[in-house]
């Protein structure tokens, strides 16, 4: 496989949310509207990139035993890390994303590919997976979080299209999210058979 | 793949560097951005007293005050014009009945009580819903949901479904009561402190306030 393949996989082949189903939690949690989406997605593909750098770079000296421990600890630093400096950095940024960001630390997805990709390969390779993968997971987040945000309140990115008052308040809401996730993922797997 | 032996003492060693080469890295940064972010908080803090209140010169010390119901002390911020007469005072307050808990509001209250603005600082209520609360009571032309310009002294400070002056965000009852919480708390806070005494003692009395 080479190295524009790592990348693009994260988009359709191998989407974290759409067919690999990972990171539901923040997923549906903080799709609410586009902007929400979107955001959550770069902050998670920048510290996905980070550790998948640095875990390709020590996977060597880490005792196949404490793999998992070794790697939360180093994906959890990373997160506070990016924490502090956009709190320091970018207030107005970190005040939309704030809560986000701790959710990262929790999300699967950083893991998964640690584990499952970060640890067996190098450094490059890794970079592309990671940038592909978070790419991939935020394209999945801003989709689903326009339908739901168009649906629910008749705006997308903050830009009224109908008025709010005809808007399906359900969407807004989680029941939503899980409607919205379905026909998603439905609509993906037709296309892939395509 | 060259991968190291799990052994009692490659496993130990390894998580104690990698825990102390964490630790120093968390040190370090904290270290580098602790000042920027206390700074960072101060601009957002300045923004919000200068959001909610008429113009004003300079800024008094900020005090803290225990409200009567309560465990936390809101904090004010007193605001003066050129002659360093009191123009208003920006309230710190909060509210534990949000749909999701804790939020917090910056309200405005001029030397009388009556709210001049205010800025939601802190919230995680529903996006699309209780989250409207950033704008839905400062809405100029609709008086009924509008709460700047108005006295909690004699305005019922309550939404209209439990018999008050003050209308709900649609589908949002829990989260307006919240917010009317807040802000009620404020200013019966200000009321009972120190400083609105000193400014009705100074102020002639207009007649006919009820």
């Amino acid at each position: 496989m080479n190295q524009l393949q790592n990348f693009s996989k994260g988009f359709f082949k191998e989407n974290p949310v759409f067919v690999l189903l990972l990171g539901m939690c923040p997923t549906l949690g903080v799709t609410s509207s586009a902007i929400n989406g979107l955001g959550m997605g770069l902050a998670t593909t920048f510290v996905l990139v980070m550790s998948n750098v640095v875990i390709s770079a020590v996977k060597n000296f880490i005792p196949a035993k404490v793999k998992i421990p070794s790697f939360i600890v180093i994906i959890a630093s990373l997160v506070t890390v990016v924490e502090l400096v956009m709190q320091a950095y970018l207030p107005a940024l970190y005040k939309s994303l704030g809560i986000f960001i701790p959710l990262i630390v929790v999300n699967c997805i950083v893991l998964g590919r640690a584990e499952a990709f970060a640890s067996k390969n190098t450094v490059l390779t890794s970079t592309m997976d990671g940038l592909g993968m978070g790419l991939g997971f935020s394209m999945a987040l801003t989709m689903l979080g326009s339908a739901r945000e168009f649906l629910g309140s008749g705006r997308l990115f903050g830009i009224t299209i109908f008025p709010e008052d005809y808007g399906m308040l359900l969407f807004v809401l989680a029941p939503g999210a899980f409607i919205v996730l379905g026909y998603l993922i439905a609509l993906i797997r037709r296309l892939r058979k395509a | 793949m060259a991968q190291k032996e799990s052994t009692f003492f490659s496993m130990t060693a390894t998580l104690f560097v990698v825990t102390f080469v964490a630790a120093g890295i968390l040190g370090f940064i904290h270290d580098l951005t602790k000042d920027d972010i206390a700074r960072a908080k101060l601009k957002a803090q300045k923004e919000a007293i200068e959001s909610v209140l008429p113009k004003f010169d300079s800024l008094g010390n900020s005090y803290k005050v225990l409200p009567q119901d309560g465990v936390d002390s809101l904090v004010f911020f007193p605001a003066y014009d050129t002659n360093h007469q009191l123009v208003g005072t920006a309230v710190k307050t909060y509210t534990k009945k949000g749909f999701s808990g804790l939020f917090s509001v910056m309200a405005g209250l001029a030397p009388d009580g009556t709210i001049t603005g205010y800025e939601i600082l802190e919230h995680k209520e529903t996006p699309g819903l209780g989250a409207k609360m950033v704008k839905w009571f400062k809405n100029a032309s609709k008086p009924k949901q509008n709460i700047i310009g108005k006295n909690p002294g004699t305005t019922k400070f309550q939404v209209s479904k439990d018999g008050g002056d003050v209308d709900a965000i649609t589908a949002s009852t829990i989260t307006s009561r919240a917010f009317l919480d807040a802000i009620v708390r404020a200013y019966k806070t200000y009321e009972g402190s120190q400083q609105h005494q000193e400014a009705t003692k100074n102020q002639p009395k207009e007649g006919g306030q009820s």
